[in-house]
């Protein structure tokens, strides 16, 4: 049990049904896959990076994982319990364990409820037998550990700037005492100047706490940076998991490596990465590897037949026939 | 601009150049008056908004033209890509009909042309299948794909200056890259002067050859995209490229600013980054002064002043 991953994620898989007037004996086949078979696991106090870009599946995982999507395969397992197939209440009891921050954070707290009633009620929701008084000292000490006086507590979401309202969701997740947090795009919506404040708060409290977090985000710097382990999705699949410096010094997989080559470069000294300009669009759907159409040095083997998930170097997978 | 406690000034002191087959971005975080220098460059900001000083468009002041000449203006001479392309396409039209709209108001192209030259737009901006593309609506394209249909059209009429707000804010990094390429290609073919307003350094690095950093409405510096990375001589300009994260090697504390942008309403009398900034002095509750720098280059800071 002690050498059980605090998470652990298996063959993870989310269909959508496709809209339609088809006939009902036809809309099992009617079906759109953007997961396909998600595996990882994270240690307790460690971070999981999640990267890929907008329809990699990178949320829907996520939402998976909570419960706020329902997963159509595979099995998802908190400190060995498993939570596909949960039903609502027994999903409330988990949602103590395990809690999420987004990228909006307004859109997360109810505008006209001031931010310490927000507050309370998630507490109070999580935690039911704690007093009001036991909420109050809690919050108090949150506030207090995120930067902002407790006077604030009174005031609307609207009257803060977006820095402050991610600390201050992330104080609202933290306050239920989970031992999971995801998540997902935290400071996309943010100003760089201020996400350092959100980025450095999330890195000590996990530290203090032990807290595990997956750490869902678009931005490579960034998930390098937050994460112990980085894992790579592309349409619906991860395509590379490595432990974080070693993703970025030796990717293995080519999406990963045209992933880094786009990031813009950081002086003007740098040299303009070579980009190879294959058309982006839809992956084609194969029996064969899902990056083939797009990826600059595929095979004919690689349109036939997928890549198997293998060890390419200690600790180091990827889905990938050249790698 | 009017507000509702009387007129607000949201940008003050934006004073830049930028040459033909030159980039200059415009770099800024949110609120400090970037897209509304934009538009006001373009004429499009909103009824009731005054703008003051000169704009000049090879020499010509065209600050004070009337709607009737800015129209004529805007699109032939200055033209504009937005963060958003699919909000600046028409979801109802074909991108053939927008295109030939664009041609009939802002070229010569004579109507039996402009289907081909809509073709030829296509194919200048790597789209690999003009014909079928002229015949899609907005929403069967991807968002790539929307801005460079949206460039095709702000190229349409041979522009000198080609204004781009956010122009990849809103794509995948490798979608991003593929833009800021092909905007560098249309720019050295057209020989256009580019105006980037962006928020992000990595963009200016990439794009850049002249920057502006705008902070609370004001130009605080002005230097090439060198001297910028290599010294940079504003406070707020030194704090932004250290708070950027960086992809390896691992870094013990993100370096971020404290406190937030004031409010247009509450500007500081003095230096207006002055109440976050690391350096501050006594003497910058008074306006500081616009130092020049050896090269061209402007810092609006008193540290210059104390250099000197």
């Amino acid at each position: 049990m002690s050498d059980e991953p605090l998470l652990s994620v298996r063959d993870l898989v989310k269909d959508y049904a496709l809209p339609g007037l088809l006939p009902s004996w036809l809309k099992g086949a009617a079906k759109r896959r953007v997961l396909h078979g998600v595996s990882f696991d994270i240690p307790a106090g460690r971070t999981l990076g999640l990267v890929g870009e907008s329809g990699s599946g990178k949320s829907t995982t996520g939402r998976a994982i909570m419960g706020l999507t329902r997963a159509s395969g595979g099995s998802v397992r908190l400190a060995g319990r498993e939570l596909t197939g949960l039903n609502a209440r027994q999903w409330r009891g988990m949602r103590r364990e395990m809690q999420m921050v987004f990228q909006d954070p307004a859109a997360s707290l109810h505008p006209q409820m001031s931010i310490g009633a927000s507050l309370h009620e998630t507490l109070a929701a999580n935690h039911p037998a704690l007093t009001r008084g036991d909420r109050q000292e809690r919050i108090a000490a949150l506030m207090e550990r995120i930067g902002l006086p407790p006077e604030m507590l009174a005031r609307a979401p609207g009257q803060f700037s977006g820095g402050q309202l991610q600390r201050i969701a992330i104080a609202r997740a933290l306050s239920v005492e989970p031992r999971l947090i995801l998540a997902d795009e935290p400071v996309s919506a943010l100003d760089t100047s201020v996400q350092a404040q959100v980025l450095n708060l999330l890195r000590d409290l996990q530290a203090e706490r032990g807290l595990a977090l997956l750490f869902i985000a678009h931005d490579l710097a960034v998930v390098r940076q937050m994460s112990d382990r980085i894992a790579v999705m592309y349409h619906g699949h991860i395509v590379e998991l490595a432990d974080s410096a070693d993703l970025v010094r030796r990717p293995a997989h080519p999406y990963t490596r045209g992933l880094l080559a786009a990031i813009p470069r950081s002086h003007p000294d740098q040299p303009r990465a070579h980009v190879s300009a294959v058309p982006m669009g839809e992956a084609a759907v194969s029996q064969g590897c899902a990056y083939a159409a797009q990826c600059p040095i595929a095979t004919p083997h690689c349109r036939d037949e997928a890549p198997a998930w293998r060890e390419v170097a200690a600790g180091h997978h990827a889905a990938c026939h050249l790698a | 601009m009017p507000g509702a406690h009387g007129p607000v000034t949201l940008v003050a002191d934006a004073g830049f150049a930028v040459e033909r087959g030159q980039t200059l971005a415009l770099l800024g975080e949110s609120g400090c008056g970037k897209s509304v220098t934009a538009l006001a460059i373009a004429g499009l900001l909103p009824e009731g908004a005054r703008v003051t000083g000169r704009i000049s468009l090879h020499g010509q002041d065209i600050a004070g033209l009337d709607e009737k000449r800015m129209q004529r203006l805007r699109g032939a001479r200055i033209a504009m890509v937005f963060q958003n392309p699919r909000a600046s396409l028409d979801p109802l039209m074909t991108i053939g009909d927008q295109i030939g709209e664009v041609l009939a108001l802002h070229s010569d192209t004579p109507g039996r042309e402009r289907k081909a030259r809509a073709t030829q737009l296509l194919v200048e901006v790597g789209i690999a299948d003009p014909a079928l593309v002229l015949n899609t609506r907005p929403h069967e394209l991807s968002g790539g794909m929307c801005q460079r249909v949206a460039i095709a059209m702000a190229i349409a009429s041979q522009p000198d200056v080609l204004i781009a707000d956010e122009p990849t804010t809103a794509l995948d990094t490798t979608v991003q890259r593929q833009i800021l390429d092909l905007l560098r290609d249309v720019q050295a073919r057209l020989g256009m002067a580019l105006v980037l307003i962006t928020h992000d350094l990595g963009v200016v690095a990439d794009a850049a050859d002249r920057v502006a950093v705008l902070y609370a409405g004001q130009v605080v510096e002005r230097a090439s995209v060198q001297a910028l990375f290599d010294s940079p001589a504003h406070p707020y300009t030194s704090a932004l490229l250290a708070a950027v994260p960086r992809l390896d090697p691992l870094q013990k504390r993100f370096a971020g600013i404290g406190g937030q942008v004031p409010a247009p309403s509450a500007m500081p009398q003095g230096c207006r980054f002055a109440p976050r900034c690391p350096a501050a002095m006594e003497r910058c509750v008074t306006p500081p002064p616009q130092v020049q720098r050896a090269g061209g280059g402007m810092a609006r800071c008193w540290l210059g002043e104390v250099a000197q």
